[in-house]
Formats: structure tokens, C-alpha cells, sequence
């Protein structure tokens, strides 16, 4: 990639966050000496400009898009566990020393300290710092969810409502910390979706598909991506108009690959983000090197995957993103971690960092969740299973980090039998043990797959973008909350 | 340290609203409406007897929806300088010149427009110092950590909200309300034979009077956590489900969802032309009651300046009504209910029972005190999510239960209630009792 000087994120966030404010490194150096004229350890001060825009289409027209601007600075003051946060819509520098007073109240006393010179710090480079909200004129915007719309209507006269979305965004981010490293990052995100309504014999499905990732527009347009989101959308909706109720009980499960990655994150993912394991809230807190997978499964987090929905060049600490191995040949080998928590944890960030924005502080997030690739023909996998059920697509999951205990939805399934997928069955919920599931896989495939960059993923109140990925895999006795018997 | 003070007065904030309305006619609009909400407030949680995390916040935004005829655009910002504000309002001058003609767009109707804001009693400050917080919090975990079984605490949060929304349009409406809203919760962890178990409780309120003390938050996160303790799955079966008050809100939730205009026009609701209609058993009558004093839902006008009234949605399990804004009415060729935006109190009206009642007139069943996932498919009704709760032996509890499901189709489940308590959960905008629902699939082993 480009490193022309423009392009250079930290030239591009201070040009557009800071000089219109008026605001320079030496107002930085004034803002840390008064947070930090405290008993605080550290403190950090998080810039951001967020712009974002939808564009919706139902009835066949394109009836709304919204554009929406949120800009403001957040700063935080850490001493020990505690954390004092305050934060401004407004960017100028009263604003931003009164929120330093704010936040520093949780360390009160003590000496003041300051930062002495500021180091510049790159991050990796996954994507273009090129707005998407530019890459297309908005004619064209119009002109594809129209074509997307026609093209679902025609695919079949069953399709009886169309509706599209289109959304993208344009973040730039600049976070200084009181060692001094300043760090910024500039970062687009577009996703497109296309929802369907299909109605036989009085009964109405749904079907939906999308994706996107952190480049432009166009990216809809390449391979034929937008269209493939309309067949599958389609063909969802049809396929659940045959379907017949899913059953219920403890069975054997085969999981596409994919999205179906939603197992890991809500199974294993969120009990190894640092912060429940420093308090020892999660049922993996303490059980690094136990055995919680089969052998031969290994699970990582890799914020660094070229224009993915989950990558950052740099977390919302200034930390470059990294590939982090969660589980290796089934060992617990690491978790998740941000400055704070690694800190309480005596080890190192491992890029996690994540805020949904300037008004909520940081904590360990997930960025791209997958599990590598076995050895298994998919085809294999399914012939293994007498009696059993094969999902394919998932609605969202839960996870209760303590019981360990875990949910994800079905949202295309089927019913395997004597080895053979058979009838499509309606979605239902399929419920685990976080540290037992992946004890039970006894087949993973050889088709490791990401998702195609819908995932958002809520925690304490905040959303990120996330990315899962796994390939298929044969799960042995999981409960399946149909209504069948 | 101070509470920070918002900087705007409601006078100032409704200036703000005309210079949008002002600025979209001038720029060619031909409607215009503009919102504005302004919130500060403070949190703190307290963790391990000390305080973990204090926040302050302070939040705007200015959103603006023009109407170029029949074609629409809305864009939004949280910069209040006028620049600032007249690019929010040229960027959705700019969207309606893209967008496509939608006969049923608009503003609503001008005779719909509330004619007075009534004190619903809304605005109660509690001037809660950061340290007073702390000290509540402090206390209300100590509560639950005096429990010898409370092993870990995700800690106990305070949080108190005091917020102004302006709502303007060009039928010449202007409304406005200050809102305050203030909230303890408390999380613990109780461990036995090498598995954990966690479970909270909150209040919520507008006045905070009206909040649990932190005392009984703290005793009833603690009782609630340990009563978890040796939780088991149970065999696949169908049975007799009690949800508990507060997951009770979310069936009526689903039921919102089903009846709110935006599914019906799409026909994306599994309760299509039922208006009329059975959708319930006998037992069951909703109302709204929009100008109740102190709601959590409680509001003179809707997101469109519609004045709200008091209805009966639900007689004797009969739907009377749906839930719709001025476009979706338009949509289904109807009048808009006042409900841009959403229900304001939803009431399901209680029946005599007591909660233990319920479990001991259910006789063998479950009570569900928790449901995680999102199984719930909005357009065929299908129900399935993750459930923790009790098994009901002989009209008592007999032991806790985890790593099961609930399933049904909500279509029958709505006419399956089968008995309703009197133990009315208000802390959201759907106010409701627990609710017995026969026959539900409960997978396990």
C-alpha cells in the first residue's frame, strides 16, 4: 500500500481532528499534564470523527438514507483497577481540559507528572484510508439497490418484499497516551444487505444475506458479490417455505463453514477476553495450558486480515493489531487483552483494545475469531452422522461467560439422515458448555471459511464489527431447541 | 467534584430547532421536522468494596428529516455550532434529491400535533455527588458479598441521567421535556463444586425515591445467584413454562413487534390481519398508558409531535389496535396511534395470583428466570432461545436448571396463557406481571 504523506493516518487525523480545533501537541502535553496531576498510573486521550450513511430501499423505491456526523474526544485516567472517564462532543481545548479535571477524580492526590516527548507510532496496513461514502456517487448508490430489488423480484414470483441497505462509514481516530505514543487510524467499513419476504399457500419466510468489509462501494460490484447476496437471500427464503419444524434434544451437529464461526466466539471467544479472566469471572480464568478443545483444533484472533470487517491496523489504544493464538492443537494458550487488563494480568496488550467510541472507554474485544483448517472431506463429515442436524446459517448467539453456558441460532438447517442431508428444517436455537463444546468436535474439515463481513458484536452496551470464520465441523451430542420430538 | 451542568437551556435548544426548520425551507423543503437530546450523567461501579470505574457523561445530537415533496432525507450530528448544523440540514437537502418519490411520506398530519405537554412527572433530579454514588455502590455489593456463597462480583453500578428532547416541525409544533433517569444494579458470582454461577438485579427509576434500597438490590442479587447453584440440565419434554415478570417483557416485546406498522407493511409480522381477532386467551388485556406519572415510557408526544392517548390494545385477548407512526399508517391506510418511536407503557393487566401461587397451581413445569439468544423469528412466530430457571415438582421448586431451551411458535404460545400473576415488574416501558404458558417443547439431554 501507499505511504504517500496524505495518506499517512496520523497526517490525515490530525489535519482533519485536530488543526480545525486549533489543537496541537502542545495542547496534548497541557491536556496529560493536569490528567495526569494525580496518583494516576496512565491516561489516555482518544480522538475520533465518525461519518456514516445509509441508503434503504423497500416497495421497490429507495425511500430514506440518513447521513450522520458524531465527532468528540474521550479521556481517560487509570490508577490500579480504577478507571475515571469523561468525554466532549465538542473538540476544542476548554472542552478537553475540563474533561481531563473530570477524569483524573478517580485518582485524586498525589503527584503531578507529565509527558515529556511525543513517539509516533504505525500500525498495520490493511486497507485504503479513502472515504467509502465518496467511492460512488450517490446516483449510483440509488441505481444498485434498485437493480438488486429488480433482480430479487425476478429470481422468483414468490419474493412478495424486497429490502435493501446500504451502509457505510469513515472513522478516523487519533489516541495519545501518557508514555508519550501517539497513534491514529483511519478506517472505512461498508456493508450491504438485502433482506426477502416469500410467501406460498398463505404461509410468509424471510431470507437474508450481505456482507462488506473495510474498503469502497465497489467492492459490491467485484465478483458479483451484490448479486450473490440477492440468489442467496432468495434461496434462503424459498428453502424455508418447505421447511418443516426442527427437532428437539441432545444430537449429533455438523456446522457449515463460515458463519457458523459464531460457535467460537460466543463458546470460547468472549470468556478469554482479558477483563473477565483478570477477575475471574470466566469459566476459563486460570486454565491456560488445560485441555479444552479436541486435538488438532487451534482458534486465534487475527486483527490483522486485509480489508476485513474485524482488522485494524491499530486498536483503539494505539496498539498494533496482531494474530493471537487462543487455542492451539486443543491447549488453552492465551486470551485476549488491553492495556489495562494486561497490565493486572502482568503480560502485554495483545492489540484487543476496542471502544465502540469516543464516549465509552475500552476494554478486550474481539477483531476476526476462526478456527484453522482439518483435515476432513466436508462431504466426509456429513456421511459420518447416522441421525443428526446440519446448520448452515446462523442468526446472532449469547454467551453467559460464566456458567459458560452459550447460544446460537439457526437460521438454515437441515436434517441429516443415515448420512444424507435431507429435509430443510425451521431455525431453532442450539444451546452448549463453552469449555466442553469444542471437546466434543470429532471431525473438522478442510474448508476453512471467513464470514462475508456481517458481524457485530455486543458487549456491556457497546458494538463492534467482528469477523468469525471456521470450517466444518462434527459436533457430538449438542442440544437442539426445536419443537419437534 | 460537580455533576456537570448541560449548557443548554431548553429556549436555546428550541432555537436551534427553528434555525434547522428555517435553513431546510430556505434551502427548498418542503416539510421539515428536527430533534434534539441532551443528556449528562454519571456512573460509577464499585467492585471488591472499592470503586472501579466513574464515568461522566455528556451527550447531543441534532438530527433533521426534510421532505422535498414526497422524497426524503435525514442526516444527524453532534456538532451544535450553526455551521455544523446548516451542513447536517444541506446534507439531507441533499440525500431528498436522490431519493425516490414515496407517496405515503411526510410529516404527520398537522391536526394530530399535541396542543399541551403535560407534567408527567418526569424530571427528578438526585444531585448525586460522585462520592455519594460510590458509597451506594460500595454498600449495595457489600450487601451481596455478606452472602458466604459469593465467591466473585462483577461489581454494582450506579447511574443517574438527566436529559432534554426538543421536537419541531413545520406544522409549526414545538414540544419539549426534561427527563431524569437514575439506576442501581448489582452482579455476583457464587461458586460450588468448581462451577460458577452469576446472576444480578437492578431498579430503575425516574424518581429516586422510587429506587430499591441498595441494601435489598445487593440481597436479592446475592439470593438470586445462589439459588443457582447446582443447576442440572433436564430430559427433552413438553411442559407448562412460567416466565417470570421480567422475562415476561420480552413476550410482550415480541408481540409489539408483530403489531408495529413497519412489520405489518412489509408483511413481516406472524400477526398479519388480526386486527379484531383472538391473538390471546381470555385473560389477557394490555393497555397504554402513555401519560402515566413518572413512566418509564411516559410522554405527552411521539417522535412526530402526534399527541399520545391512552388505549386499550388488547380486551380479552381481542387485538383493538396496532402500533403505528404516521407513515406506517399511511401505509396500511390507517391513522397514525401516536407510537413513532415506540410504545410509551405498555401495561399487561395483572391477575390475583402471587408468584408462588403461579408455581404451585402449575404443579409440575418450569419457571424461567433468564433467556439468552435470539431465536425469535419476527414473521412465522417460531420461538426458540437458552434458558435458565427451576424445576416445578409438586407445586414447588425442586432445583435449578441450565442448558436448556424453551421453543414454541409465539401464534399459539399468546393463546396458551394460561394464568397471569400479580407480581408486576414496572422497570421498562412494558410493565407486566409473570405469565404461565402451557405446553412449551423444553429441549435438554
Amino acid at each position: 500500500m501507499t505511504t504517500e504523506n496524505m495518506e499517512n493516518p496520523l497526517e490525515l487525523a490530525r489535519e482533519t481532528i485536530l488543526t480545525p480545533s486549533g489543537l496541537d501537541e502542545t495542547n496534548l502535553t497541557q491536556a496529560f499534564s493536569i490528567l495526569m496531576d494525580s496518583s494516576a498510573d496512565a491516561g489516555d486521550i482518544y480522538f475520533q470523527l465518525r461519518k456514516q450513511e445509509v441508503w434503504s430501499l423497500e416497495d421497490s423505491i429507495v425511500k430514506d438514507a440518513s447521513y450522520n456526523l458524531s465527532q468528540g474526544v474521550g479521556i481517560r485516567a487509570i490508577k490500579g483497577e480504577k478507571s475515571g472517564f469523561a468525554y466532549s462532543d465538542e473538540i476544542v481545548l476548554p472542552a478537553l481540559l475540563e474533561s481531563c479535571k473530570a477524569a483524573r477524580a478517580i485518582a485524586r492526590g498525589g503527584q503531578g507528572g507529565s509527558v515529556q516527548s511525543w513517539k509516533y507510532c504505525t500500525g498495520n496496513e490493511l486497507y485504503l484510508p479513502d472515504n467509502p461514502l465518496d467511492s460512488i456517487s450517490e446516483t449510483e448508490k440509488v441505481d444498485m439497490l434498485r437493480l438488486l430489488d429488480d433482480l430479487a423480484r425476478k429470481q422468483d414470483p414468490r419474493i412478495k418484499q424486497v429490502m435493501v441497505s446500504l451502509a457505510g462509514s469513515h472513522e478516523m481516530i487519533l489516541v495519545a497516551c501518557s508514555d508519550g505514543q501517539i497513534a491514529a487510524d483511519v478506517r472505512p467499513l461498508v456493508r450491504l444487505n438485502v433482506s426477502v419476504i416469500a410467501e406460498h399457500a398463505g404461509r410468509l419466510e424471510q431470507g437474508s444475506a450481505g456482507g462488506g468489509g473495510r474498503v469502497g462501494y465497489d467492492y459490491f460490484a467485484q465478483q458479483d458479490r451484490a448479486h450473490s447476496y440477492v440468489s442467496e437471500a432468495v434461496r434462503m427464503a424459498l428453502l424455508n417455505l418447505e421447511a418443516v419444524d426442527a427437532p428437539a434434544g441432545s444430537m449429533n451437529v455438523v456446522l457449515g463453514p463460515g458463519w457458523p464461526g459464531v460457535l467460537l466466539h460466543e463458546a470460547v471467544g468472549h470468556g478469554l477476553e482479558g477483563d473477565f479472566t483478570y477477575k475471574g469471572t470466566s469459566a476459563f480464568s486460570g486454565r491456560v495450558g488445560d485441555r479444552v478443545a479436541s486435538k488438532g483444533i487451534t482458534v486465534v484472533d487475527d486483527g490483522t486480515l486485509v480489508n476485513r470487517r474485524g482488522s485494524l491496523n491499530i486498536d483503539d489504544e494505539g496498539t498494533a493489531t496482531q494474530c493471537t493464538v487462543l487455542i492451539e492443537d486443543g491447549t488453552l494458550k492465551g486470551f485476549m487483552q488491553d492495556r489495562l487488563n494486561a497490565k493486572l494480568s502482568n503480560t502485554v496488550s495483545t492489540g484487543n483494545g476496542r471502544r465502540e467510541s469516543y464516549a465509552h472507554l475500552p476494554m478486550p474485544r474481539m477483531t476476526n475469531t476462526y478456527m484453522l483448517a482439518g483435515e476432513y472431506d466436508p462431504g466426509e463429515i456429513i456421511s459420518s452422522v447416522d441421525s443428526g442436524f446440519y446448520a448452515v446459517n446462523f442468526g446472532g448467539g449469547q454467551v453467559d461467560i460464566t456458567s459458560g453456558k452459550f447460544v446460537f441460532s439457526a437460521s438454515e438447517a437441515y436434517l441429516i439422515e443415515k448420512g444424507k442431508v435431507t429435509r430443510p428444517v425451521k431455525g431453532a436455537t442450539l444451546i452448549g458448555d463453552g469449555p466442553d463444546v469444542l471437546t466434543r468436535v470429532s471431525m473438522v474439515g478442510n474448508d476453512l471459511q471467513l464470514d462475508t463481513g456481517v458481524g457485530t458484536c455486543g458487549k456491556e452496551g457497546q458494538s463492534v464489527p467482528v469477523g468469525v470464520g471456521q470450517p466444518t465441523l462434527r459436533i457430538d451430542g449438542l442440544t437442539v431447541g426445536g419443537t419437534a420430538n | 467534584m460537580e455533576l456537570q451542568k448541560s449548557p443548554y437551556t431548553v429556549d436555546k435548544l428550541r432555537g436551534l430547532i427553528q434555525f434547522c426548520l428555517d435553513e431546510a425551507k430556505k434551502q427548498g423543503s418542503t416539510g421539515v421536522e428536527a430533534s434534539i437530546d441532551v443528556e449528562h450523567g454519571l456512573s460509577v461501579t464499585a467492585r471488591l468494596g472499592d470503586v472501579e470505574t466513574l464515568e461522566n457523561h455528556n451527550d447531543r445530537r441534532l438530527g433533521v428529516t426534510v421532505y422535498a415533496n414526497t422524497k426524503k432525507g435525514s442526516s444527524s450530528t453532534t456538532d451544535f455550532e450553526l455551521p455544523a448544523v446548516r451542513e447536517a440540514v444541506t446534507a439531507a437537502c441533499n440525500i431528498a434529491k436522490f431519493t425516490e418519490a414515496d407517496e405515503c411520506a411526510g410529516l404527520a398530519d398537522p391536526d394530530r400535533m399535541a396542543t399541551s405537554v403535560m407534567d408527567l412527572g418526569l424530571d427528578c433530579p438526585w444531585g448525586l455527588a460522585p462520592d455519594e454514588a460510590v458509597e451506594i455502590a460500595v454498600e449495595c455489593e457489600d450487601r451481596a458479598r455478606e452472602f458466604s456463597e459469593i465467591s466473585n462480583s462483577e461489581g454494582a453500578s450506579i447511574s443517574t441521567n438527566r436529559g432534554t428532547h426538543v421536537y419541531g416541525n413545520t406544522h409549526g409544533f414545538v414540544g419539549s421535556y426534561v427527563s431524569t433517569r437514575h439506576s442501581l444494579s448489582c452482579a455476583v458470582i457464587a461458586e460450588q463444586n468448581g462451577a460458577m454461577q452469576r446472576d444480578y438485579w437492578y431498579t430503575t427509576s425516574r424518581n429516586p425515591k422510587d429506587l430499591q434500597s441498595a441494601q435489598d438490590v445487593g440481597a436479592q442479587a446475592a439470593q438470586r445467584t445462589i439459588r443457582r447453584l447446582g443447576a442440572k440440565k433436564i430430559t427433552t419434554q413438553t411442559t407448562p413454562v412460567i416466565f417470570e415478570a421480567s422475562m415476561a417483557r420480552s413476550l410482550l416485546s415480541h408481540f409489539v413487534s408483530a403489531v408495529s406498522g413497519g412489520a405489518l407493511y412489509r408483511q413481516a409480522s406472524f400477526l398479519l390481519d388480526q386486527l379484531n381477532k383472538k391473538v390471546f386467551s381470555d385473560l389477557v388485556t394490555i393497555t397504554e398508558d402513555p401519560h402515566m406519572q413518572g413512566g418509564l415510557g411516559s410522554s405527552a408526544f411521539d417522535m412526530e409531535g402526534v399527541a399520545t392517548q391512552p388505549r386499550t390494545l388488547v380486551a380479552d385477548g381481542i387485538l383493538q389496535g396496532y402500533v403505528l407512526s404516521s407513515y406506517s399508517a399511511r401505509k396500511l391506510g390507517m391513522k397514525t396511534t401516536g407510537n413513532a418511536g415506540g410504545i410509551h407503557n405498555l401495561v399487561l393487566h395483572p391477575g390475583q395470583q402471587t408468584l408462588e401461587e403461579l408455581i404451585s397451581g402449575m404443579q409440575r413445569g418450569l419457571l424461567v428466570t433468564e433467556l439468552i439468544g435470539l431465536g425469535v423469528n419476527n414473521v412465522t412466530g417460531d420461538y426458540s432461545r437458552g434458558a435458565v430457571g427451576y424445576w416445578v415438582e409438586n407445586g414447588t421448586i425442586q432445583y435449578p436448571v441450565e442448558e436448556i431451551t424453551v421453543a414454541g411458535n409465539l401464534k399459539s404460545m399468546f393463546q396458551k396463557i394460561i394464568a397471569i400473576g400479580c407480581d408486576v415488574d414496572r422497570r421498562g416501558s412494558i410493565i407486566t406481571p409473570s405469565v404461565l404458558v402451557d405446553d412449551m417443547m423444553v429441549a435438554g439431554s
